[in-house]
């Protein structure tokens, strides 16, 4: 009857479209549009008064010219290994204590795990100067810790230093955010029903055996998950940087991410003029970057990883 | 027995890597709490005591209030925050219920278009989202700010918004269509009261990105009267380097407001990282 109904008058359903319109049209507007704005201005050159179509000219400047291909690729190799670093040891940090804060018969679980949080929830600058205090050589904070662990003379300016800088700032940049992979490993291990725990007991498999063979091989989509986040989160970094080492991403571009060659190329920096249409280009770069994670983790991690419902 | 002795070992340990680990994530912000409070002869002598009544003092906070637009700064952000959560909870609810609860043309491909703003960082569009501000005078308002962290927002919250819109009961939504109620108070009186769990969830992530961004406050609104107080903050400590009471004061200032925050909003986050697992 329904079906017949529906048949007779199909009268337009406006309070869908009041429904969605908010939402769609500031979405549209401040993110859709722009992003392809953004992707069209890579494709051309010369100012707004006169703008003319080359292609990918800017691409090709991008990667070839010496003048930008030397910091571009620069860039890249650092954002690589920044996400490296935060990949091989915020990760599996992340996974060490959701899977000690997993045992139900823990105490304080609550407490260690508002307080193990609280770098994540904090800004970029506030942790990128709190760090650049704290490694300052001119306040001995760093120095005096280290000394009481008889260690003072490994001390070093590690945030002056080129060969450590980016090593340093990714590390900052794992004690800050090791809260997400933790929390959501977390809930992944919670969520594992008892009986497959008791299960595996049964079969005589406990302890650390139980965790490489039951609860890794379930959390893995949650795995998945972790990875994209910080792949997305890595390759769009640049607050930290910025903060800690300013946009000229010192000392000599040791630190510099895309994000922060960005805000250089398409707002300039002392003698170099910004360009917005090469800002664009390393934008539009970035984006396929993101672009090829996120499909590669649709169409191959995602797809593979069979999700376990219970 | 061997197997007690066994799990208090593993208690012991599981304790004692925990601890250290909630050592290494908050020593670094209790130090410059701490020595936010101390003359600066004890920030450099002493850096890692706590103040004492011979070292207590207030001249760094001193400074902050009467050299930065510290108030200022704090309202800016203040409003930023509270307009931009609260436009991305109704607008965002209200698509989520318009996807959730009505079949028509078109139903998924505007889900999948709304979802890829959840994986592509809206900073990738700030050359062009810098031009439209210029060209509507919106450039430092805080209108700017407030539109692009409302874009930003919104596809994570119609997802969880959404999703939890699928769970509410078609029997109630059915009786208030008897009852002769129009769509819209269904969705005002019936479902968004309900929802009210997701809707606490979706504020607290998506305050805590708006509160602590530098990126758009810095190219979309880097004048004085509109700075957010993660600029300001910024741009403080940028001035005042070598005055390190300054420094501590304004990081400790930054710091204890989305630190308050959170201890309260602690349950509702973590229910929602966690959502549906911890029951």
């Amino acid at each position: 009857m329904a079906d017949a109904t529906s048949k007779q008058r199909k009268p337009i359903r406006w309070h869908i479209a009041v429904f969605l319109a908010p939402a769609v049209l500031i979405y549209s507007l401040l993110m859709i549009i722009p992003l392809l704005g953004t992707l069209q201005q890579s494709t051309m050159t010369g100012d707004i008064t006169n703008r003319a179509f080359i292609g990918l000219g800017n691409f090709v400047t991008l990667f070839t010219d010496p003048r930008w291909s030397s910091g571009f690729w620069n860039a890249f190799r650092n954002n690589i290994y920044f996400f490296l670093i935060n990949m091989l040891v915020q990760n599996p940090l992340g996974i060490l204590l959701a899977a000690l804060l997993s045992n139900p018969t823990l105490r304080l679980r609550g407490f260690y795990r508002t307080a193990i949080f609280i770098p994540t929830i904090l800004s970029f600058v506030i942790v990128g100067f709190v760090w650049k205090l704290l490694l300052s050589p001119i306040w001995g904070v760093t120095p005096t810790i280290m000394k009481f662990f008889h260690a003072g003379q490994f001390f070093q300016p590690w945030l002056g230093k080129e060969q450590y800088a980016l090593t340093t700032l990714s590390l900052i940049s794992v004690w800050q955010y090791v809260g997400v992979p933790m929390m959501l490993v977390y809930a992944a291990l919670l969520s594992i029903p008892d009986e497959v725990l008791e299960a595996a007991e049964c079969d005589g498999i406990t302890g650390m055996n139980q965790f490489w063979k039951i609860q890794l091989p379930l959390i893995l989509p949650t795995l998945g998950i972790i990875s994209i986040l910080t792949f997305v989160g890595n390759f769009n970094a640049f607050d930290l940087v910025y903060v800690a080492q300013t946009a000229a991403a010192g000392p000599n571009f040791s630190t510099d991410l895309l994000g922060t060659f960005l805000y250089r190329t398409f707002f300039g920096m002392q003698l170099q003029q910004g360009d917005q249409n090469m800002g664009s280009a390393v934008a539009t770069v970035m984006f396929l970057i993101i672009l090829g994670g996120v499909c590669i983790y649709l169409f191959t991690v995602q797809n593979r990883l069979r999700r376990y419902q219970f | 027995m061997s197997q007690a002795r066994n799990s208090l070992t593993r208690s012991v340990l599981s304790h004692a890597i925990l601890l250290t680990y909630t050592i290494i994530a908050l020593a670094p912000v209790l130090v410059v709490i701490l020595n936010s409070f101390k003359t600066r002869a004890a920030i450099f002598n002493q850096p890692v005591m706590p103040p004492l009544p011979s070292t207590f003092s207030l001249i760094g906070y001193a400074t902050v209030f009467g050299r930065g637009n510290f108030a200022l700064y704090f309202t800016n952000s203040f409003i930023v925050t509270v307009v931009s959560v609260v436009l991305v909870m109704v607008f965002g609810a209200m698509a989520g219920f318009a996807l959730s609860e009505y079949r028509f043309k078109l139903n998924t491909l505007m889900g999948l278009y709304l979802a890829v703003g959840i994986m592509i960082p809206i900073r990738l569009g700030t050359v062009a989202i810098l031009q439209i501000m210029v060209a509507t005078g919106l450039v430092n308002s805080l209108w700017a700010l407030i539109l692009v962290y409302t874009a930003s927002g919104l596809p994570l919250s119609i997802f969880i918004l959404a999703e939890f819109m699928r769970q509410v009961s078609d029997d109630l939504k059915n009786a208030g269509r008897i009852d002769g109620l129009s769509e819209y108070k269904i969705f005002f009186r019936l479902v968004f009261p309900l929802v009210r769990p997701a809707l606490a969830t979706v504020a607290v992530f998506t305050m805590i990105p708006i509160w602590n961004d530098l990126w758009f406050p810095l190219i979309l609104a880097p004048g004085e009267a509109t700075k957010t107080i993660t600029l300001g903050a910024q741009s403080f400590i940028g001035q005042f380097l070598t005055d390190w009471n300054a420094v501590l004061a304004a990081l400790s200032l930054a710091i204890l407001p989305i630190l308050v925050l959170y201890l309260i909003f602690s349950r509702q986050l973590i229910r929602g990282l966690t959502s549906g697992a911890v029951k």
